[in-house]
């Protein structure tokens, strides 16, 4: 073998670091970095600039509208790049519509109405929330995606405030800026040309809230994404349940670039992704770093690709086999200097060959895997003697690695320019793109990023100035932040976790309702363990069961009444009992005891197990356990 | 003290805080407020926009407003100017491809923004137009001329004339096809107008524009003008028409008649409907497809008969219960030589407008009667009212629309004063503004929810 072509990056000799493997200083010489962009349903009636309903989801459509979509100039004048991309897809795209859900303002063949005000003033008080500067004119923008999500090509949405900031662990996370959005269709399937996508979400107020890349390891991210939605949800100004709240991950690393992936749903998967994308772009840069030492370079990989169609028409693979009986093109593309690299892990039960295929599957719309097979990896493909006349045709030597597609001759085709310009992205390192969370915790190619040129003003809306008053009204009415309340409930007595679990549940207003009342029989502490425990069958809820609780809780500052007996009653807790009393009933349960252990503390537990049910409520349980001591004693 | 140029669409107070900051347009800057710092690039103003905020381009992207009185100081970190230009590309030219001549009256094919206004502005050149649509020259060989840059709704006679005139210079010139750029709110006037003024067409004339502006990623400009070009120069249909989205998905154009197209509904793609008739003729990537027969056939010469003119003391007058007289009197009073009424049902106005329709009879006005349902015939003997009406001079005129009616009889007023040549003029189709007879079909405003009318939408008409 020819030493130039010799893997030497150690990163690339190595197992890559499972989860969990590395700790703050493993991902610290990693460079990992890590932002959150958290996207949260605002609390409407309404939809943002239509008067349809919020919030209301169906399966059922009563008619569908398909579109496509063309890339436009940005106000700047460039074109952007995903635009372009998405372009070179040619997708159909279908629009499922229910005539309950949508109005001719989704369907984009009515301009929009007027702004819903109530989603302006929350999210202006979210903004507020998080610290940011309010802006004074709020300019709704054109945000450009061509995937369809969206019928009109763009997205509404509008800054509402910069430059805020959440305290997290003893530092400070910033938060660039908090914007106000529509939110965009639900796809339904995404096949070869036809993308489907169902419209109630669409139009849907939404906050966006972007930090900085402030976060070094997995799990910083999920916890600063959680005091995010948190602080919103305490607010009562968002929609919480399936789907209310979703986030977009960005992550970089030493030498690589901000990738985002989109639309993560659930706060734990964030760990094992950011973990994963850091190991990617880790591969990535030593694959750079590799072709780099062999002294490849863009201009060296021409956009050429040989049809190598007669040569498998027979062949034994027969994925190849059955697409070219229905009339398949085949190309191969010779991918020189990348000898021993295709196979290269990028993440885990993944290899480099994948940012090929995914590719190939998103932009050439060749979905069905395998899309393509590679001259040097170890799976059964094409026979030695096919690959022997590919690579020839290619011109290239046998240890050059020779990619192949098939399909459709222009989606082929697109597929093989695709190939040479995710190798070229390969010398420059990685190339920037959003990628899709998938279930193992790995993630493919999605598009590529869009930058700053898919903006553009929005013609069809004035800009909507801010007046102080409107301001300070909001303002006045802002809630507490979690961890104003958090501090307060410590200063208050209770115990640090608990005020850390109260501060952002719906009890705490009870409890502050409440907490005047403790006293010598009960500790703030107790009342907030009381509240927080979910074993008790009223709710813990200021507006819903507020008398009863307030009733309940002095008796029970009283002595009138034990804890337990509140878990326990349907209705009001019972009173506890007069001592006499009380140890008749004792005696009378202490007589069923049937046989067994009365030895220590077993024999204790014993007793205690059958006499506890019949007393539970009424004596508390500390008393009737020394009574059983006395007892066996 | 700075060039006004340096700070364009601002007012004051913006623009002193601007001026004193020393902070021009596209400065890069951090503006320190009482609500915080903003840093970004500083954009022009809307010139319809308020004079009291500074817009500021942050570098997500993201354009917000900040209030002048609340900048207590800007510091400028740089310059980034905009060079806002749709890529060119040389047109290329294919001898065997028919040669299509595209000319601009308005509306937007490929556009950018215009800052001052906020509004678009269109691209319009050749190597623009391949830029943005590159699709056209699998069509034709595009040249274009920009004729007039307005809205549609400044659209009036001259510039009907003047659109005549061009078009019948390009066709001494031996065009396969014209395509009129235009917007759409008028479109139909337009059409109407163009159908008059240029008679025994050799070539297609096909209208063109867009219900979604083109800086829209879903603008329906694209396909509208790839159909309208594909018309041009493969159509055999010899004749005025407007070529616009069938249904509102990116599905086909229709080809509809000049005389007999409408804009009907403000803001749908699909929004212009052939009224009384069928259009003729659908178009789409496979080519143009007739729905009938009874069109003028493309024919192997170079001339057109222009008939250029319009006497523009015409008006309509939209018929209302109650109207009084005095609506009438005061058209005659300014010296209207014409008047298009667009009356109820099969064509009526209430007695109190009697003796003002009189005095225009008296005053030698030229009044017909349209029906303002739009669709089907205006016939006066059905009801007493309707022939005392014709009593009055007012002349039926048979399924016109109002609008075609009014350019037809500006048009006629131009060539003639006389009561019965202007009638001739009028009541002589001259394609299709007056049928003979309207096909059942002619009249379809589906009801939507009815279930198998819902059935068939969802089936068919996507």
């Amino acid at each position: 073998m020819n030493p130039r072509n010799a893997l030497t990056e150690p990163w690339l000799l190595n197992p890559l670091p499972h989860f969990g493997e590395l700790d703050p200083a493993g991902y610290a010489d990693l460079g990992l970095k890590s932002g959150l962009e958290v996207h949260q349903q605002l609390l409407t009636q309404r939809k943002l600039f239509c008067r349809c309903p919020a919030g209301r989801y169906s399966l059922e459509h009563q008619a569908e509208v398909l579109r496509h979509m063309r890339p436009t100039l940005s106000e700047m004048g460039e074109y952007d790049g995903t635009a372009l991309m998405e372009f070179k897809t040619r997708k159909d795209i279908v629009y499922l519509l229910n005539n309950e859900t949508v109005c001719t303002y989704e369907m984009d063949d009515a301009p929009p109405f007027e702004i819903d005000d109530l989603a302006l003033d929350r999210s202006i008080a979210i903004a507020r929330l998080l610290g940011c500067n309010i802006v004074s004119e709020v300019h709704i923008t054109r945000k450009q995606y061509l995937d369809g999500s969206i019928p009109t090509g763009f997205q509404r949405t509008a800054i509402v405030g910069t430059d805020g900031a959440i305290p997290y662990r003893g530092r400070s996370i910033r938060i660039r800026q908090i914007s106000l959005e529509e939110d965009s269709c639900r796809e339904v399937a995404d096949r070869g040309h036809l993308r489907t996508y169902r419209t109630d979400r669409l139009g849907m107020p939404l906050i966006e809230t972007v930090t900085d890349p402030d976060m070094r390891t997995p799990f910083e991210v999920m916890e600063v994404g959680q005091i995010i939605r948190w602080l919103a949800r305490v607010s009562g100004l968002v929609r919480t349940g399936p789907g209310a709240a979703r986030q977009d991950v960005n992550v970089s690393v030493t030498g690589g670039t901000r990738i985002e992936i989109k639309g993560v749903p659930s706060l734990r998967d964030i760990p094992r992704l950011v973990h994963n994308e850091g190991l990617r772009q880790t591969s990535l840069v030593a694959i750079q770093r590799e072709l780099q030492r062999r002294g490849v370079r863009e201009q060296d990989l021409p956009e050429r690709f040989v049809d190598v169609t007669t040569f498998v028409r027979s062949t034994e693979f027969q994925n190849v086999r059955r697409a070219v009986e229905k009339g398949a093109t085949v190309l191969a593309v010779p991918l020189p200097g990348f000898e021993n690299l295709p196979g290269a892990p990028t993440q885990p039960r993944t290899t480099f060959l994948k940012e090929f295929s995914d590719r190939i599957r998103v932009i050439a719309c060749i979905d069905e895997l395998p899309n393509l097979a590679c001259s040097t990896q170890d799976a059964p493909t094409f026979s030695g003697g096919e690959w022997d006349r590919i690579t020839k045709a290619c011109g290239v030597e046998g240890s050059v690695p020779v990619l192949v597609v098939w399909g459709r001759q222009r989606d082929a085709e697109t597929a093989a320019r695709e190939i040479v310009l995710r190798a070229r992205d390969a010398v420059q390192g990685v190339p920037s793109e959003t990628r899709q969370a998938l279930d193992d915790g790995t993630n493919g190619f999605e598009r590529i990023l869009p930058g700053a040129d898919r903006m553009y003003p929005d013609t069809d809306l004035p800009p909507i100035p801010l007046e102080d008053a409107r301001l300070d009204r909001i303002f006045a009415a802002l809630p507490e932040r979690p961890w104003e309340r958090r501090e307060g409930l410590e200063r208050q007595g209770v115990g640090a976790d608990l005020a850390d679990r109260l501060s952002r549940h719906p009890a705490y207003d009870l409890f502050q309702a409440l907490v005047g009342e403790c006293g010598d029989g009960l500790s703030a502490t107790g009342l907030a363990s009381l509240l927080l425990d979910r074993s008790c069958p009223r709710p813990a809820s200021l507006k819903v069961a507020g008398d009863w609780w307030r009733a309940t809780i002095r008796r029970l500052a009283a002595g009138e009444i034990v804890a337990e007996g509140i878990y326990l009653a349907e209705g009001d807790p019972p009173a506890v009992e007069r001592e006499s009393a009380a140890r008749r009933r004792f005696a009378a349960a202490l007589a069923t005891v049937p046989e067994g252990p009365r030895e220590g503390r077993r024999g204790e537990d014993f007793v205690m197990g059958h006499v506890m049910p019949g007393l539970r409520g009424r004596i508390a349980g500390r008393t009737v356990r020394t009574w059983v001591k006395e007892a066996l004693a | 003290m700075s060039d006004a140029n340096d700070f364009p669409g601002y007012r004051s107070p913006a623009l002193d805080v601007l001026e004193q900051q020393k902070a021009p347009v596209w400065s890069q800057a951090t503006l320190h407020t009482s609500r915080g710092d903003f840093s970004g690039l500083i954009l022009p103003r809307s010139e319809t926009a308020d004079a009291a905020h500074i817009v500021l381009k942050l570098d997500t992207g993201y354009n917000i407003g900040v209030r002048a009185d609340t900048v207590r100081r800007i510091t400028v970190h740089g310059r980034k100017v905009a060079h806002y230009k749709i890529p060119e590309k040389a047109f290329p030219y294919d001898p065997v491809k028919p040669r299509v001549k595209l000319i601009g009256t308005g509306g937007t094919i490929a556009s950018r923004l215009d800052y001052r206004t906020g509004a678009v502005i269109p691209a319009f050149s050749p190597g623009e137009l391949y830029g943005s649509v590159p699709e056209l020259a699998d069509v034709c060989n595009l040249e274009t001329e920009k004729l007039y840059g307005v809205f549609s709704e400044n659209m009036g006679p001259e510039q009907w004339m003047g659109t005549a005139r061009a078009i019948a210079a390009e066709i001494e010139k031996g065009v396969a096809g014209i395509v009129v750029g235009h917007g759409t709110d008028t479109m139909h006037h337009t059409a109407a107008a163009l159908t008059f003024m240029l008679q025994e067409l050799p070539v297609p004339v096909v209208m063109v524009g867009s219900q979604r502006s083109s800086d829209r990623p879903s603008s329906d400009a694209a396909i509208n003008l790839i159909n309208a070009a594909r018309t041009a120069a493969t159509s055999d249909i010899a004749e005025v028409m407007v070529c616009m989205f069938g249904p509102t998905s990116d599905q086909y154009g229709l080809l509809h008649r000049g005389t007999r197209v409408r804009k009907m509904h403000s803001s749908y793609r699909s929004t212009f409907r052939t009224i009384s008739d069928i259009p003729l003729a659908r178009v789409d990537s496979e080519g143009v497809k007739p729905f009938r027969g009874d069109y003028n056939r493309r024919r192997d010469v170079k001339q057109v008969a222009l008939k250029a003119c319009f006497d523009d003391r015409v008006a309509i007058v939209y018929y209302y219960p109650n109207m009084k007289p005095d609506i009438i009197d005061s058209l005659i009073d300014h010296g209207y030589r014409g008047i298009i009424i667009a009356g109820t049902g099969l064509g009526h106005v209430n007695k109190p407008l009697y003796p003002a329709l009189e005095r225009a009879r008296t005053a030698g006005a030229h009044v017909y009667m349209t029906v303002q349902t739009l669709w089907g015939y205006v016939q006066m003997y059905v009801y007493e009212t309707g022939r005392e009406i014709m009593e009055l001079g007012v002349i039926p005129a048979a399924n016109m629309m109002p609008e075609v009616a009014y350019v037809k009889l500006g048009w006629a007023l131009g060539q003639s004063q006389d009561h019965d040549e202007v009638k001739r003029l009028m009541l002589t189709p001259v394609n299709g503004e007056i049928t003979e007879r309207e096909p059942h079909n002619g009249y379809l405003v589906m009801q939507g929810g009815i279930p198998e009318v819902d059935a068939f939408i969802s089936e068919h008409w996507k």
